[in-house]
């Protein structure tokens, strides 16, 4: 009996092959889309994971020597008074002309690498006592396997997948042999136990200089913004798909209700009936899952490049640009189908399930129930209303997400009614019978097209709040950018004295030499750091004030006022015209305010001469040199043979900048592609409706044929009914696309990182969007209105034909 | 003569010919009924008249224009402004109210003149309607608004398909005699079809289609 009810079943989608296609198809670009996003992210998050794994060095303090290496016994002697440090050395080997990192670490005083972790997690554990003994074994990715594999002398090889691609990891005694430099410290790691009572630096190791965790760009929250929001992009993404299952459910539902009260009075019980269904429903879950896996897997490969790159951008670490096909990601990409498909389907799922057997609403209770009466719409307004009060009531990062869902939600189902009202109005005004019968028919048309449209109008909405963040969020990153990295060069000195010699020496060359002196001073907000600036032209032109009063540099100059970044003026809500207490004996003047982003501290800017006053003897190591760029490479290697300077010391800001402006540049390329990958989606969903719709169509336009119109200006007003449709839709996301971009920005983004970003409009974008819409649009009535331009006379004679 | 068929052949794509040599004419101001079996091709006749389909062979002059000579948008202007069609179905557009539908086919052709719409209406016993949409009027009502559609654009012909087909028999009577009457007050020529003797009867003329030809 299961057996023929399934074969009944079934044969529907083979009389609606269109359907199922367009059922498919919907399913996969869902889980495509969502499931590339995620690929995405889970590889660039393994690839942030794999930099900062990098032994610690980017999360721990380091020593280094300015001079050089760090001669053995100094590292005996800070062990022995209570340092915890770990020795590490650094070097290059050439395998078969490739250039790999070698990098040896102290096991001892550091075992646990994550590196090694993750071995031990796979499931073959190396005896640590192999580690340390000769002859060692070296780690490494599975990428440099084969190349070393091949050589002979070396240790053993054990495979880690947490380390970068080009880096052979081992102890420090192996790397010793390894790279010829016998008791050679490149540096030392601070290890984050210390203990309370050690000898101060200064005393016990003067030469050594202490380099902070994370002296490099912390753009670690940035990206992580960043991916959040991406990930949110690829959740609406998969909602957008999901109306196009939901819409296609519906309809096949609608379409075999007869057959399901037909098999019912034969004698199958509902039960069975919804069990087939569910069971049908998952077979169809699962093929189009898979396929959205495919697509998704393709997607991210050819997106993934760009990330690659973004990410050696970003931190300077190769990064695999290919992407893995693993488990756990597809198992997932296959969760989110079936549950996405269920969750689309369960409506029309229970209405089956509530049927009467003796019942006739068909078709149409399917349409009036996607109508748009204002029950739907108010169950809208109740969405957006329960969305803000909960975020009102609760606050923070779920709540801010609940909020933006029944922003969402609850304008998709106001949409309809909305347009619905809109569309009277246009009827009210129309003059010509043409126009009137558009309008009106537009209207007519609305129930059958209204999850199509609420799915464009989530597509819409998501490109103009994710591409207003993404935007808001490139700008900041380049103000900020620009406000850190002014100067073309930067140097540090191993001491004042050979900072004062180098700035004799490059007076004579440069264009100026901008001291970068400060000083961490305990305020009554928290830790302050003031920097003392020298007037030039530099900071007049380019510091990054958000907010200034009259004369801002000159009173900065003179002494009598200060700058304080955001972070700091937002906190303590200090602005211009206020005073700040810079310790209890100086208050000055606020005279501005600057942008200051990816750092949580407040920052103070006085004169150089305010610095030397209020904490006399800050240290005058560091410099920003400014000279004419392309003078930039050339000077800084000058610098470093002048004074022996080790490479660190000498830093092309500029370099590092337009590399860092690349990341976002590639990041965008990532976005716009989703962009038009979401508004394919929507657009697609109008195509399948507008073919649903097709079959009920021909009735409607046949009278208005028949009384004087010709096919091609029926199909033109196809298109056109199709293109304003979408248009109007668009100006409704316009609203909430910013409103959506205003919560990423200021809600979700307060509460996932604690900082706000400053919403940039970007009107031109919009137009470009809505191009892109109407172009969707078009071609998705394209195809119905080139059926109706070539459909014989005769079949739309049929229409009038006198059998019902 | 108002319209002529002239030996005009007329086939539907992979079946037999359904018209194989019709000839026939219409005066302006002439009533004909059109008889003949279910499948006999008087729908067919209708909707060549009409110029919604094309002949095989063979002319149709309509007001002195030979219709084949006319390409797509011609035939399309031919029915907006000289003929006027009423069907068995009705096929009154279903988001106009029947107001909107009663002065839709006049606007469309750019003759339209509230008053002799506003008489239509009140003649047509459709007055107190207007506002109503389709799906709330009875078929006999909303055959009423198809035929105040019709004659709202002052037509030289009528072209009407089993008009009172779908039905009961008041409602016929009542549609009938509308339409009749209108025909008579403006002048213009009546081809309808119609399987009723007692219709056909009341008009001028009747001839009979039989296998393919008139008989
Ligand atoms: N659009 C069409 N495509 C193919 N064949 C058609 C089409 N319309 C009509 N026919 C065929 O042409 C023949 C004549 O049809 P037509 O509708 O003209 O008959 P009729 O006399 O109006 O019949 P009825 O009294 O039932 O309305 C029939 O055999 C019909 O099957
Ligand atoms: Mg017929």
């Amino acid at each position: 009996m299961t057996l023929t009810v399934i074969q009944a079943l079934a044969s529907h989608w083979r009389t609606h092959r269109l359907q199922l296609a367009t059922l498919l198809i919907g399913l996969a670009l869902a889980t495509g889309l969502w499931s590339a996003v995620q690929a995405i992210n889970a590889e660039a998050r393994a690839s942030y994971d794999r930099a900062a794994d990098q032994l610690a060095l980017g999360r721990f303090d380091g020593l280094h020597n300015p001079a050089g290496p760090i001669p053995l016994s100094r590292y005996v002697e800070l062990r022995r008074a209570g340092w915890q440090v770990a020795a590490v050395l650094e070097g290059q080997l050439r395998v078969q002309g490739q250039t790999l990192r070698v990098l040896g670490v102290d096991m001892v005083a550091y075992p646990a690498l994550p590196a090694v972790t993750q071995i031990e997690q796979s499931g073959t554990p190396p005896d640590p006592a192999d580690m340390l003994t000769a002859p060692g074994r070296l780690l490494t990715t599975p990428v440099l396997k084969p190349l070393l594999a091949g050589q002979t002398g070396l240790p053993p090889i054990l495979i880690s997948d947490a380390l970068p691609p080009d880096l052979i990891l081992t102890d420090i005694g192996v790397a010793e042999t390894l790279l010829k430099k016998p008791g050679e410290i490149s540096h030392l790691i601070i290890l984050p136990d210390q203990p309370g009572s050690i000898p101060p630096l200064s005393t016990i190791a003067p030469e050594l200089e202490r380099v902070p965790a994370q002296e490099q760009l912390d753009t670690a929250q940035l990206t992580d913004s960043f991916h959040l929001n991406l990930s949110a992009f690829g959740l609406l993404s998969f909602a957008v798909g999901l109306f196009i299952v939901h819409g296609t459910v519906g309809l096949a539902f609608a379409q075999r209700r007869g057959m399901i009260r037909t098999l019912r009075a034969l004698g199958v019980s509902m039960r069975r009936l919804v069990w087939l269904i569910m069971a049908e429903l998952s077979m169809l879950a699962i093929v189009g899952g898979i396929l959205g896996l495919v697509l998704g897997f393709f997607l991210a490969g050819a997106l993934l490049p760009d990330v690659a790159a973004s990410l050696r951008g970003l931190y300077g670490v190769p990064v695999s640009g290919q992407i893995s096909l693993q488990p756990q990601w597809a198992l997932s990409g296959l969760a989110m189908a079936l549950g996405g498909t269920f969750l689309a389907s369960g409506h029309a799922l229970y209405r089956l399930s509530r049927m009467p057997i003796l019942s006739g609403a068909g078709l149409q209770a399917w349409r009036s129930a996607a109508s748009g009466s204002w029950v739907v719409a108010l169950a809208g307004v109740a969405a957006i209303a329960g969305g803000i009060l909960t975020l009102l009531l609760f606050g923070g990062l779920v709540a801010g997400f609940v909020m933006v869902a029944g922003l969402l939600v609850g304008s998709a189902l106001v949409l309809p009614y909305a347009l619905s009202r809109v569309l009277i109005l246009f009827q009210r005004s129309a003059k010509g019978p043409i126009a009137q019968w558009v309008w009106s028919d537009m209207r007519a048309q609305l129930p059958g097209l209204s999850l199509a449209l609420m799915a464009l109008l989530l597509a819409l909405a998501a490109n103009i709040g994710v591409g207003t963040m993404v935007s808001s969020f490139r700008l900041t990153f380049t103000g900020w950018l620009d406000q850190r990295l002014t100067s073309e060069l930067y140097v540090t000195a191993a001491t004042d004295q050979q900072g004062q010699d180098i700035a004799d020496w490059l007076n004579p060359q440069v264009d100026a030499i901008l001291p970068i002196r400060s000083v961490e001073l305990a305020h009554s907000s928290g830790p302050l750091f003031l920097y003392g600036i020298i007037d030039d032209q530099t900071y007049r032109e380019k510091w990054p004030l958000i907010s200034s009063s009259e004369r801002v540099w000159n009173r900065v100059h003179d002494g009598s006022a200060v700058l304080i970044n955001e972070q700091l003026a937002r906190r303590e809500n200090l602005w211009p015209g206020d005073t700040l207490a810079i310790t209890s004996a100086d208050t000055l003047t606020i005279a501005g305010v600057y942008s200051d982003y990816g750092n949580p501290t407040g920052q103070a800017i006085v004169s150089m001469s305010q610095l030397d006053r209020i904490a006399p003897g800050a240290e005058a190591r560091r410099f920003g040199i400014r000279v004419a760029p392309d003078r930039a490479t050339d000077l800084a290697q000058a610098l470093r043979n002048q004074f022996d300077l080790p490479r660190r010391a000498v830093v092309q800001q500029a370099a590092m900048k337009a590399q860092s402006m690349q990341v976002f540049e590639k990041t965008f390329v990532v976005t716009s592609a989703l962009n038009i990958l979401t508004l394919g989606v929507a657009g697609f969903a109008i195509l399948t409706s507008l073919l649903t719709l097709w079959t009920q169509r021909l009735p409607q336009i046949a009278p208005i044929w028949a009384l004087g119109l010709t096919r091609a200006e029926l199909a033109r007003l196809e298109l056109l009914r199709s293109v304003l449709l979408a248009a109007l839709t668009a100006l409704l996301a316009l609203p909430l696309g910013l409103a959506l971009a205003w919560a990423l920005l200021t809600i979700i983004n307060v509460e996932a990182f604690g900082w706000r970003l400053p919403m940039y409009l970007f009107p031109i974008d919009w137009v470009y969007l809505l191009g892109l819409t109407l172009l969707a649009a078009t071609v998705a009535a394209a195809l119905p209105a080139a059926r109706l331009l070539r459909l014989p006379p005769a079949d739309l004679l049929k229409v009038f034909a006198n059998e019902r | 003569m108002l319209l002529t068929f002239d030996r005009v052949q007329k086939s539907y794509p992979g079946g037999r010919p359904v018209l194989r040599d019709v000839s026939l004419s219409l005066d302006r101001g002439q009533t004909l009924a059109l008889t003949g079996e279910s499948g006999s091709g008087k729908s067919t006749m209708l909707n060549l008249a009409a110029a919604l389909d094309i002949v095989d062979s063979g002319e149709i002059t309509l007001d002195g224009v030979a219709l084949s000579q006319l390409d797509d948008p011609g035939r399309a202007a031919l029915r907006r402004t000289s003929l006027s069609l009423v069907f068995q179905q009705f096929n009154l557009i279903p988001s106009l109210t029947a107001g909107q539908n009663l002065s839709f086919h006049a606007r469309l052709a750019g003759c339209h003149d509230p008053d002799w719409c506003a008489h239509l209406a009140q003649r047509l016993g459709l007055s107190d309607l207007l506002d109503r949409y389709p799906e709330n009027l009875s078929g006999g009502q909303q055959q009423r608004v198809a035929i105040g559609r019709a004659m709202a654009a002052r037509p030289k012909l009528l072209l009407a398909d089993e008009p009172t087909g779908n039905l009961d028999e008041t409602a016929s009577a009542t549609v009938l005699d509308l339409m009749l009457a209108l025909v008579a007050d403006t002048g213009a020529a009546l081809l309808l079809v119609t399987h009723s003797h007692e219709i056909a009867a009341r008009l001028d003329r009747r001839v009979h289609l039989a296998g393919g030809q008139i008989a």
